[in-house]
């Protein structure tokens, strides 16, 4: 190759490489919306309150494991369930969240996840009843719970009694369910984990394997947007 | 006559670089010290974090004169020893170096009185700082004065404090995949996710896990212990300034680990009282029905309908018993 060649493809290298740079520096300053995310920013006007109805399964049924328990959230686009635990939020905004629970129960690992904490008014309607404290001990125990640690949210969902849902998503007229409804605020713009308390991940180590190690199943993110 | 100048030579060479070593060591000290060194990291919110800060500071003020000293030989060299400068004496590495026995024999000795002293320093700090924040298992070899009766009485269920009793305050972190959440055995043994401290009060952090392997480092307080399933790992510390300060895990835990932190709080001995008593009774309903308080607490391994099981009647600071050594009946 003549000197003029390989200057040239030393410089086409460069420019390449100067090109990927450009590309993922921009690409992580403009995030948008990311795949998988349920966006609930525009489902209502600025600063009313938004609803973010979720149901919790004790099989997904379909899938790379169909055995797996799991969230679902109802797409406010579609009105469809959707299996995808990362949900894009509007900042400093009351939401009003609905539990359609379909999954039987137990007593909890740490009681301190059967009392409602981090709600607006300190406690949830479970069945239209005040609930602020579940002994998971007694009656059907305790499924799952909705936590958002860094808000010191923790809410327990109630197992059912009879035989649950086998594959989602489920239906509230076919099968056994509690509702819980509780409404919390988002804090300012950033990401915040949320996840279940439960050791739900039957075979696994201590519980906290496979669907509870595993996006998009008991944990997912909200991406809190202004 | 020119081996006597060159000799003369390497004797103003050493003085003139002896002294820029001075000067600046003692000028790069003193700034340190005085400037700089009270601002470095974790601060002075407790004891150890205090004793961590000065630790630093003087092992900074060990090894800015080496530094310096580095630097000094060779900007020195540079600029009077260059190849291309005319009378420039020969050089004074390689076999030459090592045939001098007051060069070599120095260096061992300073090196080696450097080591042992910071060897044996290192060792008194740890004694003297009851383990300087750092968990000492379930039998702590050093512990503040108190520490063993408040614990005793904290299983018992009979630990007492109140502002100004300068009792040991002994604190029950838990973790669990993916979260800390906090004990007071000595107000009802309540749980709660913030950990709210009183200040001017040794504190017993009595660290254990739910499940895998945790690591409880409150960084401002200068305390840090791995949190152990069916271990009870103590760490001791004592608050001397209000504000928050932050928790985080620091042991790869799992899918959550990056968001595995919280803030707690020194408050005033008055304020903490008043929070812990409010807490108290407002968990009052919950803490009904949470095991009693125990050092450890053993999960069912095979995950959902796990409730936690006390770890038997084990006792604090045995010599002799196994911790965890027992196991579910389910």
């Amino acid at each position: 190759m003549s000197k003029g060649g390989r200057l040239a493809t030393v410089l086409g290298l460069f420019l390449v490489s100067i090109g990927l740079v450009v590309w993922a520096v921009s690409a992580y300053l403009t995030p948008g919306v990311p795949g998988g995310v349920v966006n609930f920013t525009n489902t209502q006007a600025a600063g009313q309150p938004v609803n973010l109805t979720v149901q919790t399964v004790g099989a997904i049924g379909f899938g790379a494991h169909p055995t797996w328990v799991s969230y679902l959230v109802k797409d406010p686009a579609t009105g469809k369930w959707t299996h995808a635990t990362s949900w894009q939020l509007p900042a400093n905004t009351v939401i009003h969240m609905t539990v359609d629970q379909f999954d039987s129960g137990s007593p909890l690992r740490n009681q301190e996840w059967g009392q409602v904490q981090g709600t607006i008014g300190g406690n949830a309607l479970l069945n239209g009843q005040p609930l602020t404290v579940y002994n998971s001990n007694t009656g059907s125990g305790v499924a799952h719970t909705f936590a958002i640690p860094a808000l010191n949210l923790s809410v327990p969902l109630v197992g059912v009694s009879g035989t649950p849902c086998g594959a989602a998503p489920c239906k509230l007229s076919a099968n056994p369910h509690n509702i819980e409804t509780f409404s919390f605020k988002t804090p300012g713009a950033g990401t915040y984990s949320w996840q279940c308390f439960v050791p739900c991940g039957l075979g696994y180590l201590y519980g906290n394997g496979g669907p509870m190690s595993t996006q998009n199943y008991m944990g997912g993110v909200l991406e809190v947007v202004q | 006559m020119a081996s006597e100048s060159t000799s003369n030579n390497e004797v103003n060479h050493l003085q003139r670089l002896t002294l820029i070593w001075i000067v600046l060591s003692v000028v790069g000290d003193l700034l340190y010290w005085f400037l700089l060194g009270p601002h470095v990291a974790p601060g002075r919110m407790t004891t150890t974090a205090r004793d961590n800060q000065f630790d630093f500071n003087v092992l900074f003020i060990v090894g800015f004169p080496v530094l310096v000293g580095v630097w000094a030989y060779m900007g020195y060299a540079v600029i009077n020893w260059r190849s291309k400068k005319a009378g420039v004496p020969e050089s004074v590495g390689g076999p030459k170096a090592a045939e001098n026995k007051r060069l070599v024999t120095s260096w061992i000795v300073i090196t080696t009185v450097v080591v042992l002293l910071l060897a044996a320093y290192g060792t008194v700090e740890v004694i003297v700082g009851q383990g300087s924040g750092g968990g000492e298992g379930p039998n702590p070899i050093w512990s503040p004065s108190g520490a063993i009766k408040a614990e005793t009485a904290a299983l018992a269920g009979t630990a007492t404090w109140a502002p100004n009793s300068n009792e040991v305050l002994p604190v029950q972190v838990i973790a669990q995949q993916w979260k800390f959440t906090y004990r007071y055995p000595t107000f009802g043994g309540f749980e709660s996710p913030y950990l709210i401290l009183p200040i001017n009060t040794d504190i017993a952090f009595n660290v254990t896990s739910l499940d895998v392997i945790h690591s409880f480092w409150a960084y401002q307080l200068e305390v840090k212990a791995d949190a152990n399933p069916q271990q009870n790992n103590v760490a001791y510390t004592k608050t001397l300034q209000l504000g928050s300060f932050e928790v985080r895990c620091s042991e790869l835990c799992g899918i959550w680990h990056g968001a595995m932190f919280n803030s707690g709080k020194v408050l005033s001995q008055a304020d903490f009282m008043a929070w812990a008593t409010k807490t108290e009774a407002a968990n009052a309903a919950n803490t009904k029905f949470l095991p009693p308080f125990a050092w450890t607490y053993v999960p069912d391994a095979n995950g959902a309908s796990g409730g936690y099981y006390i770890d038997g009647t084990v006792t604090p600071y045995s010599p002799t018993e196994v911790y965890g050594s027992k196991q579910p009946s389910s």
